[in-house]
């Protein structure tokens, strides 16, 4: 969304529906926040105020045809709307408890950087043009080798690596079957999901049978930047895992090396035609090999931070379905870093809010975990045809002679 | 990501092959099998699937043939063998029956995968489709005392599969009006189900047991509205009749698919959305409509577990449910047609039977430890599935060698 607005600012001409349809969204969302602390205006009035406004841009961009921005800021102005009434409706303790943004902002970024990791695989993998359904397997191939790792060597640096190879290892027999066998990449990713989940499991149970991981399990540290005084967002960062700094950093990272190096464009244009790419002499099976097994390592990476660096033990099957909300967030951010860190973020948020909000009302509790899912799949409702996947994504290259 | 292409066809397809019987040598005539998915190739992945997991059994020490033996043993599959006898047969008897019981669930979501696989859409969705249907079926099981048993069943069973079929359709729907990719929406919709099962059973909960104020579980199905068993003691968790349910869907399934027009639209917007919409098909319309279907699949076997033998629903059969998961592999393995899918239910649910730890000797094999060897064991299968495609590749270069120069027309390669 961000990309296709900073697209038309950089042309010098952002049409006026869109505009619209932009200014709808910022006024629904700050007819929501008013509502909430550090401003918490107690009568709904001026929210309802301002979601008219938010539902008015959004017909005015209807009309002027931006479908999808209009839509948005019509939920935006309704969203707004509901959330500042039932914000106001309850008491300033419960809100104060649950909104604390700090607290809100530094959960995010740990529900986050798993899928973060993982995102960032499955963005490298089918920008070469292998669609990697085996994240989950990989995530989970990362947990327990990491945790065992860790646990036997002591180091968590150790445990990490460890992790991350055997991440590495399942991407690997991904590649030798998707790329070399040519075999359908779905049918391979969903086979390597069981192998993981089986093979994680029966190690697990194994080695460690009954009692667990042990208490003393090497953890990844944090970071303690003490700029808890510097606002909600110094405090969201100031005590955070080294791993949630790394994946902003391989976030960076990859768009640099996808977007911004000649090797990357070779990774594109083997994803978006093969043909050509080979033509030109480029090498489409060791490029392809390459992503996939990167793309291991990276979702081993996002594992590795839920065993070692986030619960500080491994259970079986803990990734729970990660993996693809990862590969929603790929989709989700259209192909790109920054768009996928945007997906995950919001997932985290949602995720976080969903932890907080049982403080304020216990009898629904459970019903709030479904939130990050439903706001997700509104989100992606949201994105009208929009997301284009690279177009030799998911088809096998048979090399010529 | 795309997956417009779907996996192999089935042996249904083998009349679009332009040259079937072509050649007479034993290498082309297995080529050409090969390559419309026939009965061989799986046959003898599987068991290639089964060398591999052996092996698995002897790295962790353990001996494989007396394993297996003890798994097999566990199936029931036994019974079938007219020289098992005496209480032996009893035990058979049994163990079948439970096997059977955990097929059918696994055919009807494997269904509701495989249907949305020929239609070019990729279906994650079945889990949260079979708990909206286990959700409905407790429910109207579980009012309604004085309804007759018959009504009560259908009415169950009838609400169940729409309420799997309108969840799908969600998916569907907004595939077709906003172009959202059904492998998120999907994802997106299992884990809300999820919750929702979760919140509906749980402590305080709207559908929470009457009776049972501590536990997190749903009242249970009323006696009369229990599905009939027609093998074993109703006592004991005979058959009930789903597994017959499971094989009329799965007749339906083929029939609607090769023989209705509404199949052939769903098998030409997988084949090509542009040509089929070229052609007047509507495509949006099909994508609602094939998603439905197969949610009618997914809440239909919902139905059947909870009418069929578990009776109640608990917050944590929700959770912890992976039939959805199963499914998709049921459906990879069985090529996506009526009658692998069968095969390759029955298959998996003998394998979760064999290995659940009431049934294997703990000195052949620790039992804590064989659950996990099961999910080796179906990944494997369906790696190894999905590498029959090298089979074909390894035996056409050869073809090709001996100077064929038309490349077989088959749509495996291009999968």
């Amino acid at each position: 969304m961000s990309a296709a607005a900073s697209t038309a600012g950089a042309r010098g001409a952002v049409p006026r529906p869109a505009l619209a349809g932009w200014a709808g969204i910022a006024v629904g969302v700050l007819a929501f926040l008013l509502a909430l602390p550090p401003f918490t205006v107690r009568s709904p009035a001026p929210s309802f105020v301002l979601a008219v406004l938010a539902v008015g841009a959004g017909a005015t961009a209807l009309r002027g045809g931006e479908r999808r921005l209009g839509i948005f800021a019509v939920v935006a102005g309704v969203g707004g709307a509901a959330g500042a009434y039932a914000a106001t409706r309850s008491g300033v303790g419960n809100l104060e408890t649950v909104v604390s943004w700090g607290a809100l902002c530094a959960a995010m970024l740990r529900y986050a950087t798993p899928l973060t990791f993982a995102a960032l695989g499955g963005l490298v993998s089918e920008r070469s043009g292998v669609v990697n359904i085996g994240l989950e397997g990989m995530m989970l191939m990362g947990a327990f080798f990491a945790a065992l790792g860790a646990d036997k060597t002591g180091s968590w640096l150790l445990g990490l690596l460890i992790g991350v190879l055997a991440g590495a290892a399942l991407a690997t027999v991904l590649a030798v079957f998707a790329v070399t066998l040519r075999a359908d990449q779905i049918v391979t990713g969903m086979a390597l999901n069981f192998v993981a989940l089986g093979l994680t499991g029966y190690l697990y149970v194994d080695i460690y049978g009954e009692q667990g991981t042990p208490d003393d399990l090497p953890r990844v540290p944090d970071l303690t930047l003490h700029t808890d005084r510097l606002g909600f967002i110094g405090q969201a960062l100031d005590q955070q895992n080294l791993l949630v700094w790394g994946s902003l950093l391989a976030v960076v990272v990859v768009w640099v090396l996808v977007f911004r190096t000649a090797g990357g464009l070779r990774l594109r244009s083997v994803g978006e035609n093969p043909k050509a790419a080979e033509t030109v002499g480029i090498d489409v099976l060791r490029t392809r090999y390459l992503a996939v097994i990167a793309s291991g390592g990276l979702a081993a990476l996002g594992g590795a931070f839920l065993s070692i660096g986030f619960v500080h033990s491994f259970t079986q099957n803990m990734t729970a379905g990660r993996g693809f909300i990862a590969l929603a967030a790929v989709i989700f951010g259209r192909w790109r870093p920054f768009g996928a860190l945007a997906a995950t973020l919001l997932f985290g948020f949602a995720s976080a809010l969903a932890q907080r909000l049982p403080e304020f009302s216990p009898s629904a509790a459970t019903l709030f975990q479904a939130l990050p899912y439903v706001l997700t799949l509104i989100a992606v409702a949201g994105i009208i045809g929009r997301s284009r996947p690279p177009a030799a994504d998911g088809v096998p290259y048979r090399r010529e002679g | 990501m795309s997956v417009t292409a779907p996996p192999p066809e089935g042996p249904e397809d083998a009349g679009l092959d332009p040259a079937p019987g072509r050649g007479s040598t034993v290498a082309t005539r297995l080529t050409t099998h090969v390559g419309v998915g026939g009965v061989v190739t799986p046959l003898l992945t599987t068991l290639l699937a089964f060398v591999v997991g052996g092996l698995v059994v002897l790295v962790t020490g353990h001996d494989p043939l007396s394993t297996y033996k003890a798994i097999f043993d566990g199936t029931g599959l036994n019974w079938l063998f007219p020289w098992t006898s005496g209480a032996d047969r009893d035990t058979a008897a049994i163990n079948l029956q439970q096997t059977l019981i955990l097929t059918t669930p696994l055919i009807l979501v494997g269904l509701a995968v495989a249907y949305a696989f020929r239609a070019g859409l990729f279906n994650i969705g079945g889990q949260g489709q079979y708990t909206v249907g286990a959700i409905i079926a407790v429910w109207v099981g579980s009012s309604f005392a004085g309804m007759p048993g018959a009504l009560h069943i259908v009415l169950a069973v009838v609400l169940a599969a729409l309420g799997g079929a309108a969840w799908a359709a969600i998916a569907g729907g907004l595939r077709a009006t906003t172009g959202a990719n059904e492998v998120i929406t999907t994802i997106m919709l299992n884990y809300t189900a999820l919750w929702i099962g979760v919140f509906l059973f749980g402590l305080g909960g709207p559908l929470q047991s009457d009776v049972q104020r501590e536990v997190p579980v749903s009242n249970d199905i009323v006696q009369s509205a229990h599905l009939p068993v027609f093998w074993g003691d109703p006592e004991l968790q005979g058959l009930h009749i789903g597994i017959f349910v499971a094989l009329a869907a799965a007749v339906v399934f083929s029939v609607v698919l090769n023989r209705s027009t509404k199949g052939y639209e769903a098998r030409a917007v997988g084949f090509n959305p542009d040509a089929a919409r070229y052609g007047g098909i509507s495509v949006g319309w099909t994508y609602v409509l094939v998603m439905g279907a197969c949610g009618l699949f997914a809440g239909l076997a919902g139905a059947m577990d909870v009418l069929g033998w578990q009776f109640r629903v608990a917050t944590n059969d929700v959770q912890v449910s992976q039939i959805g998961f199963l499914g998709i592999a049921v459906a990879l393995l069985g090529r996506n047609t009526a009658i692998g899918t069968c095969l390759a239910a029955l298959l998996f649910g003998a394998l979760l039977q064999g290995t659940s730890v009431r049934n294997l000797d703990p000195s052949v094999f620790p039992p804590e430890l064989a659950g996990n060897l099961t999910t080796i064991i179906q990944g494997l299968v369906v790696l190894i599935v999905s590498a029959d495609v090298l089979v074909a590749w390894l035996v056409r270069v050869r073809l090709r060698r001996r100077a064929d120069p038309d490349p077989p027309a088959t749509s495996v390669a291009a999968t």
